[in-house]
């Protein structure tokens, strides 16, 4: 098995895959959601035109929070649909391994996911005419969007992995993303530092996407904080490839 | 070609395939028989590598499905029971994505697309949604997907399931021109498909192999086989008749009521040819025949008896 056959099947697979997020209704419905409720909640909630600043702190502020329904909505489908329709009988005598369709999958929700966070794009461009930012959180900000909604996939392809009921692996998704971004915020971290050495609470912390995704946004890409999404995806991807295996003897 | 090994499946306490071993050559076409839930299906997701066993392997082109999966697969063509497909695809990308996925490009992944859709016959409708095709066009595109590489081997189960009889003999004769080249497991509850297609069966019940055979060295176990029936103007006189039954060969004389006129079935003892002597006897005996008729014996038959257990011995 070459390197060249092994790209050969995950560009196929992704492919096939992306292709088929705008073959149905479904994909322009999510992006069309997904453009509501950004805008909404930095508009409405994050006032983002009373704050008089020109910057889009507004904006990224409430990514975390609706990455959590909306990663887990696109990743749901990933392994359940399949399971259910029977086509992963197709996909697995086909001559490729677990992992390319695994990755396969993954990018091309990814990128459907980039595709949406691209197309916010006017908000980048309206601040630009009102004011004069500094532009370089922005970017951060995207990059930073862009590395969670990794995650949040690779956890939500994981949890699809396991089940042939997409409401199951949505709402499973939904709560394991849920304890991902909560174990950053000062309640959790609260209740932990009564009982635990500081240092454990950190490590905690440092679990969180909240917190990773809070550090980029402020304008400085660490070199942690990009091990640390790609880490979450590489951990979640593994594991899929690993239930996948294990549901072979089923 | 194709060597089973033990293979034995276990979901839980259902024992679905039980210690399975055959081998298919190149040439051979093998009918895969047996009632419902015996197994067939699970054999098949073995073989092709969609299901761990729990025990035993296949070598599929020399390649091992447990060790070199990819390998074995590349040389796999696979109809899966039902033929699940994408359903917002059109059999045109469809094809297109399992050839690419198989290695093929440019002129070469165009040709071998348009000759899988040639020989299923799937050209009025190779830009329609699958999902607004009918079943058989969907079984359709099931087996030129099984087809569009060419495979050495062919696992199709139950291929003919819900075509039209025209399609239907479409794909016995599809089946029936690359069987020299090729390997072929087909599964089918159709047994006249068996004669039709079929160089050899196996029929199986319960996860066992319970007979293997010729489809004519099977149908040789029907306790009809070499069976004589009459049919005749007149009854014949009673002891004419019991003297019928004592000619060396014959195990017993049926009346056969249903045919209306006198009618009779002279049984063999073991399928011994039995037609000689009896045409003899009859025309000895100046009987007026309407109708005589040698009986090869129905696949049917053997089928029930190997698999509800009345010949449990057989194999
Ligand atoms: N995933 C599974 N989990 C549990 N039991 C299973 C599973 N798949 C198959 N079985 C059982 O294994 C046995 C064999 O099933 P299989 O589908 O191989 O039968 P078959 O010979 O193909 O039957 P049919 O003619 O109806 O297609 C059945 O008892 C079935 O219920
Ligand atoms: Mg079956």
């Amino acid at each position: 098995m070459s390197a060249s056959t092994d790209i050969r099947s995950v560009r196929v697979i992704f492919t096939r895959e992306l292709t088929g997020y705008f073959s149905t209704p479904v994909a322009y419905v999510f992006l069309i959601v997904f453009l509501a409720l950004a805008g909404a909640m930095a508009f409405y909630i994050g006032n983002f035109f009373s704050r008089n600043q020109a910057d889009l702190d507004a904006f990224f502020v409430f990514h975390p929070w609706l990455y959590l329904f909306l990663m887990p909505a696109i990743a749901m489908r990933l392994w359940a649909e399949e399971r259910k329709s029977g086509t992963v009988e197709l996909l697995f005598t086909l001559p490729v391994a677990t992992w390319h369709a695994v990755l396969g999958k993954f990018f091309a929700a990814w990128v459907f996911a980039g595709i949406a966070l691209a197309l916010t794009f006017p908000i980048w461009i309206s601040i630009n005419i009102l004011g004069d930012p500094d532009n370089g959180p922005v970017v951060a900000g995207y990059i930073g969007s862009f590395l969670m909604a990794g995650a949040y996939l690779a956890i939500g392809s994981c949890i699809s992995a396991t089940t042939k009921n997409q409401i199951i692996a949505f709402v499973l998704a939904a709560v394991l993303c849920f304890l991902f971004t909560l174990g950053g915020t000062n309640m959790v971290l609260g209740f932990f530092q009564s009982f635990l050495p500081q240092s454990l609470v950190e490590l905690i912390g440092s679990f969180s996407v909240l917190n990773h995704f809070t550090e980029i946004r402020k304008g400085v890409i660490d070199l942690t904080d990009l091990i640390y999404f790609f880490s979450v995806m590489g951990v979640f991807l593994f594991a899929t490839v690993l239930v996948l295996d294990l549901k072979k003897g089923q | 070609m194709l060597q089973v090994q033990s293979l034995t499946k276990r979901f839980g306490p259902i024992l679905a395939v039980d210690d399975v071993s055959f081998t298919v050559a190149k040439g051979e076409v093998l009918g895969f028989l047996g009632p419902n839930g015996a197994g067939k299906s699970t054999t098949m997701k073995m073989v092709t590598g969609f299901l761990s066993p729990t025990a035993g392997t296949a070598i599929v082109c020399g390649h091992d499905i447990q060790k070199s999966p990819i390998e074995a697969k590349r040389c796999i063509g696979y109809l899966p029971e039902g033929a699940p497909l994408y359903p917002d695809m059109t059999p045109q990308s469809f094809l297109g994505f399992t050839a690419a996925i198989r290695g093929m490009t440019g002129s070469d992944r165009a040709s071998a697309i348009s000759r899988a859709m040639a020989l299923t016959e799937l050209q009025q409708v190779a830009s329609q949604p699958i999902e607004t095709l009918s079943k058989g066009f969907k079984r359709r595109v099931g087996l030129a997907q099984a087809l569009v590489h060419d495979p050495e081997v062919l696992v199709l189960d139950e291929p003919t399931d819900g075509l039209d009889p025209n399609q239907k003999h479409q794909v016995r004769q599809i089946i029936h021109e690359m069987a020299a080249e090729k390997t072929i497991i087909i599964s089918t509850h159709i047994l006249e498909e068996v004669d039709a297609v079929c160089s050899r069966a196996l029929i199986i019940a319960k996860g066992r192999i319970v007979a293997d055979g010729t489809p004519a060295e099977l149908t040789a176990r029907s306790p009809i086989h070499n069976a004589v029936t009459l049919r005749l103007r007149k009854t014949p006189p009673a002891g004419e008749l019991k003297a019928l039954g004592q000619i060396a060969g014959v195990a017993s004389v049926e009346s056969l009521s249903e045919l209306g006129a006198p009618a009779y079935r002279v049984i063999p003892a073991d399928g011994t040819p039995i037609l000689q002597p009896v045409s003899k006897y009859v025309s000895d005996k100046n009987w007026e025949i309407e109708e005589i008729h040698l009986e090869k014996g129905h696949l049917d038959d053997v089928f029930r008896r190997v698999t509800t257990g009345t010949e449990a011995a057989a194999a």
